[in-house]
């Protein structure tokens, strides 16, 4: 501390008097967030029949008390603190985004993060008390009506934490059902990071997990076929739209599952489910996917949501909360979680996942986007998505430096081929505030474009590319 | 507005629209370019309905919540502590909410200080080497920490270490954590005042064991006394400590879970680092080790190279990734904005002052609620419901009544140790002002059992709604609107 002032001195003779005072009655100071005056702990330790706070801590061996000072900077104010995370702030560089792999630069009205703001909603904890918490058990309930009408399954859950851990759930959930069969198949179109995460959980967890390879862009269908002839296959996991932003045709695939007395799960963006094709209609057991695209902020890879939907008969094995509708003692219509008895912390070493949360508030953000963008809004979205990404797709084409990597239908994002040097170009990009395309290696490029995306920012981007 | 309970569905009308999107400036129509076979075939039913609509709803909605800015939330073992405004501003900011996940490092190198910082931060509070912040919740955590604990065994060959035990007492999730994780659970009793009964333990630790998975304090708020020879009995035999974070708010500035012997731990950011509980989440659940299983952490991890660049790096001994990208990272700004604020010369009181509340409580409602176990508690304590157990009132219905008077319930029913168990955890940051207003209630409410029973077994009987018809709903789940509707008809 810089003495150089009278008055400081002066205050700093003031502190160490008052510090002193405190340490010898082993009492604390208190900041903005502990309301606690000197006399108030004094009473307090009266009531309770000892000397000091320590006192409180005198059945905790003295080897492990800490008596060092943690390595943490000093106490900021709210100045302080604001100069600080927008120091660090001014270090990112905001792009203009074209660039999906699980991430989607959707827009949200304004109102959703007004509504999300409400702190009745974001300080309340899990609603096990449901006469308190109808608010959020309403709209877990209207979450899950609005995923089931994206998936058209029949039941959904309260929200799992990403898509990836979700997809790991949906192979739980397969294996639980099938009874003594514990093989999984999935396509290596799913994205790499959800398939990374699944490998983790199958690994540890026991299950066999294998890995249907690919054939120009979408999963080899055959293989499939020739790995359920085995009879060891509890379920199959796909994805829609898949890694390369190709839509798959599983036409077909349900019935040859089921057939052999396996499970279909489709791991599906549910934002593009307003336009395409449902795993209710491909005749999936379970849907599961990342909730990101349903508008909200990428926010570096979190907080977003997972999603499982799942038919009736799979209900009873699906991991997590849910909420159902009900009524109270005057008939009242009224919301509480049910299904309880699947649940871990009831079944505790029984139990088959160990969720014991959801991504509630993010479930309330994707139940106001959708409340908002409604029926038309999200075909909209998933319109103008489709056009901008056709629009780049056939510009970039055209150039005569981009080959199509795959002639497969697409909707907001696709793989192109060129010899150019990307990594070049792409750095050349972010200098001018531009994220491209992600890399995937032999001069493959995937690009996403959103309804953010406009003509005039598309046609910037191929200028800049084509121009080397 | 307490009469107010349309769905968002019943105030639909087609043609209404509450959002607004950019003309279509390509001419072309996108849609067209998918085969009809590849595109859904009846529409997905959302509502449609206008702005206003949606914001009158959700505000209606808001105020049938009890939150911590509510009133007063003793939910134990969940540390319902005051979640800071600026925090929530901050983690909006958009210099860091639009960045991608897959954002080209150097262009992402704030977002990136900000978690090496808080790994760094998190890692001296624990007295652990490093921090993964990628797991999501608690749960996901303990899931982490177990798979760190079997990694480190198998890559050491040691392949029959499949077992970890866990005390009677513990958290639901510690035993489900350890199935997923292909663990198999062998239970430890507890002593009658919650603490692991040594005795009991010594038999269980053989070459089979990965490792043991506790809580300090324990469920009962009270301080395992003899963790120092838990610790090294477990490593003699060649196993781990694992250390549930549940319980951390009572050790901030006391106690470090490294120097108490553990190897890995969780922490729940939304409980001891005050980021919002959110409804049930998102919380994030870092895991901590110690410096001989670093390696194992998940993928990907953030680091600092030596020219003070960040970076994120994909290890070849790791366990594996966990979670897509890099975890919640909205949720860690909110406990790095915390972390800050009460800064080292603050944090130090956090765990004094939460023990210092809980005990305050515990000793002045002793004469009204059965305390099983004598003696100072930590950041919170277990009642064996009233003491006057003849009254027919149970712990429920004490909750229940304690909703009529605008507090939110305790925990209840939890531990299993007892069968009225009552389990309050009031944090540091609520004044004495607010304890003695619950003090008060709490003895009411035990006047009532005694004199005009009735009242508290009714209960709640002025919420917006009252009990609910649980069994009915588990009997036939109604679980969307198509379904409640199809019910009604």
């Amino acid at each position: 501390m810089d003495m150089s002032t009278d008055v400081e001195l002066y205050q700093l003779n003031n502190l160490m008097k008052s510090k002193l005072h405190l340490v010898k009655l082993n009492l604390i100071m208190s900041d903005k967030f502990m309301p606690h005056t000197e006399s108030e702990i004094r009473e307090m330790l009266n009531k309770i029949g000892v000397a000091s706070i320590d006192e409180l801590y005198g059945d905790v061996p003295e080897e492990v008390i800490y008596r060092e000072e943690y390595d943490i900077p000093s106490a900021m104010s709210e100045i302080e603190l604001r100069r600080h995370i927008n120091d660090l702030g001014s270090k990112n560089k905001t792009l203009t985004i074209f660039a999906g792999g699980g991430a989607y630069d959707h827009y949200a009205p304004s109102t959703v993060a007004h509504l999300l703001s409400r702190s009745e909603f974001y300080t309340a904890y899990t609603p096990y008390q449901p006469e308190i918490s109808q608010g959020t058990l309403q709209y877990i309930f209207e979450y899950q009506s609005m995923i089931s009408e994206l998936t058209g399954m029949e039941a959904t859950n309260a929200s799992m934490y990403d898509g990836a851990t979700a997809a790991a759930e949906a192979m739980f959930m397969m294996v639980a059902s099938a009874k003594k069969k514990n093989r999984i198949l999935i396509s290596s179109t799913v994205s790499d990071r959800v398939i990374r995460v699944v490998e983790t959980y199958a690994k540890f967890h026991g299950v066999n997990l294998t890995l249907i390879p690919e054939k120009e862009g979408i999963t080899d269908l055959e293989e499939i076929s020739t790995e359920l002839s085995k009879g060891d296959v509890a379920g199959v996991i796909v994805p829609t739209p898949n890694k390369y932003g190709i839509i798959e045709d599983f036409t077909g695939l349900a019935d040859t599952i089921h057939s052999s007395k396996g499970a279909l799960a489709i791991f599906a963006d549910p934002s593009t489910l307003a336009v395409l094709r449902t795993p209710s209609e491909w005749g999936a057991d379970i849907a599961c996917g990342d909730g990101q695209s349903l508008g909200m902020p990428l926010a570096f890879g979190g907080p977003y949501l997972g999603y499982i939907s799942c038919s009736k008969s799979m209900l009873r094995k699906m991991p997590g909360r849910v909420v159902g509708a009900t009524t109270d003692a005057d008939g009242k219509r009224a919301y509480v979680l049910t299904l309880q008895a699947r649940e871990q912390h009831i079944r505790r070493e029984k139990a088959t996942s160990n969720i014991c949360s959801n991504q509630s508030l993010m479930a309330l953000y994707a139940t106001i986007y959708m409340s908002l963008l409604g029926k038309e809004g999200l075909k909209e979205v998933n319109v103008l998505s489709c056009d901008g990404a056709h629009y780049l797709y056939h510009r970039l084409i055209e150039s005569g430096k981009f080959s199509p990597a795959f002639d497969k239908p697409f909707l907001k994002e696709f793989v192109v081929k060129t010899e150019l040097d990307m990594e070049k170009i792409n750095s050349k990009l972010l200098e001018n505030g531009i994220m491209g395309g992600i890399l995937l290696g032999n001069g493959m490029v995937e690009f996403a474009v959103t309804e953010k995306r406009t003509k005039e920012e598309i046609d910037r981007l191929v200028n800049l590319i084509v121009e080397g | 507005m307490k009469t107010y309970d349309k769905l968002i569905f019943e105030l639909s009308k087609p043609g209404r629209k509450g959002y607004s999107l950019p003309k279509n400036g390509y001419g072309t129509n996108g849609l067209s370019a998918i085969p009809d076979t590849l595109l859904r075939e009846t529409p997905a039913d959302l509502p449609e309905v206008s702005e206003l609509e949606v914001v009158r709803h959700f505000t209606n909605l808001s105020s049938k919540n009890f939150g911590v800015d509510t009133g007063f939330y003793p939910l134990g073992s969940c540390t319902m502590k005051y979640n800071p405004k600026i925090n929530e501003e901050i983690a909006a900011l958009p210099a860091f909410n639009n960045i991608h996940p897959l954002q080209d490092a150097e262009t992402a190198q704030g977002s990136l200080e900000l978690y090496w910082n808080l790994q760094k931060m998190l890692s001296n509070i624990a007295g652990l080497a490093e921090f993964t912040l990628n797991p999501y919740a608690g749960a996901h955590g303990e899931l982490t920490g177990l798979m760190v604990m079997r990694q480190y065994h198998i890559s050491r060959g040691d392949h029959k270490r499949t077992k970890v035990i866990v005390p009677n007492s513990a958290h639901g999730t510690n035993p489900a954590s350890a199935m997923v994780a292909g663990l198999e659970v062998i239970e430890v009793k507890s002593k009658p005042n919650g603490s692991i009964d040594v005795e009991d333990l010594k038999p269980l630790l053989d070459d089979t064991i990965a490792g043991i998975m506790m809580t300090n304090p324990n469920t009962l708020g009270m301080f395992e006394t003899e963790i120092l020879d838990i610790a090294k009995l477990v490593h003699e035999a060649g196993g781990l400590l694992y250390y549930d974070g549940a319980n951390l708010n009572p050790l901030l500035g006391k106690v470090r879970p490294g120097d108490m012997g553990f190897d890995i731990m969780h922490i729940n950011l939304h409980k001891t680092f005050s980021t919002p509980h959110g409804g049930g989440g998102p919380g994030s659940g870092p895991v901590g080790v110690a410096s001989h299983l670093v390696k194992y952490l998940p993928n990907p991890r953030v680091k600092k190279n030596v020219d003070g660049k960040f970076y994120v790096d994909f290890g070849e001994d790791s366990l594996g990734n966990i979670s897509t990208f890099l975890g919640n990272f909205g949720v860690m700004m909110k406990a790095y904005a915390y972390i800050l604020t009460l800064g080292k010369e603050n944090i130090k009181n956090v765990g004094p002052l939460a023990t210092l509340n809980a005990n305050y409580i515990k000793e002045s409602l002793k004469d009204d609620y059965l305390l099983p176990i004598e003696g100072v508690c930590k950041h919170e304590f277990v009642f064996d419901g009233l003491k006057d157990k003849s009254t027919g009132v149970t712990t429920l219905n004490v909750a229940k009544r304690l909703l009529d008077y605008g507090f939110h319930a305790p925990t209840i029913y939890f531990p299993l140790l007892f069968h009225e168990s009552m389990m309050i955890e009031p944090t540091e940051t609520e004044s004495k002002d607010t304890l003695d207003e619950f003090i008060d209630v709490m003895h009411k409410v035990a006047k009532e059992a005694r004199e005009t029973p009735d009242e508290v077994i009714n209960a709640p009987l002025t919420t917006i709604v009252r009990k609910l018809d649980e069994t009915t709903a588990a009997k036939n789940p109604i679980l969307n609107y198509k379904a409640l509707k199809a019910n009604k008809k």
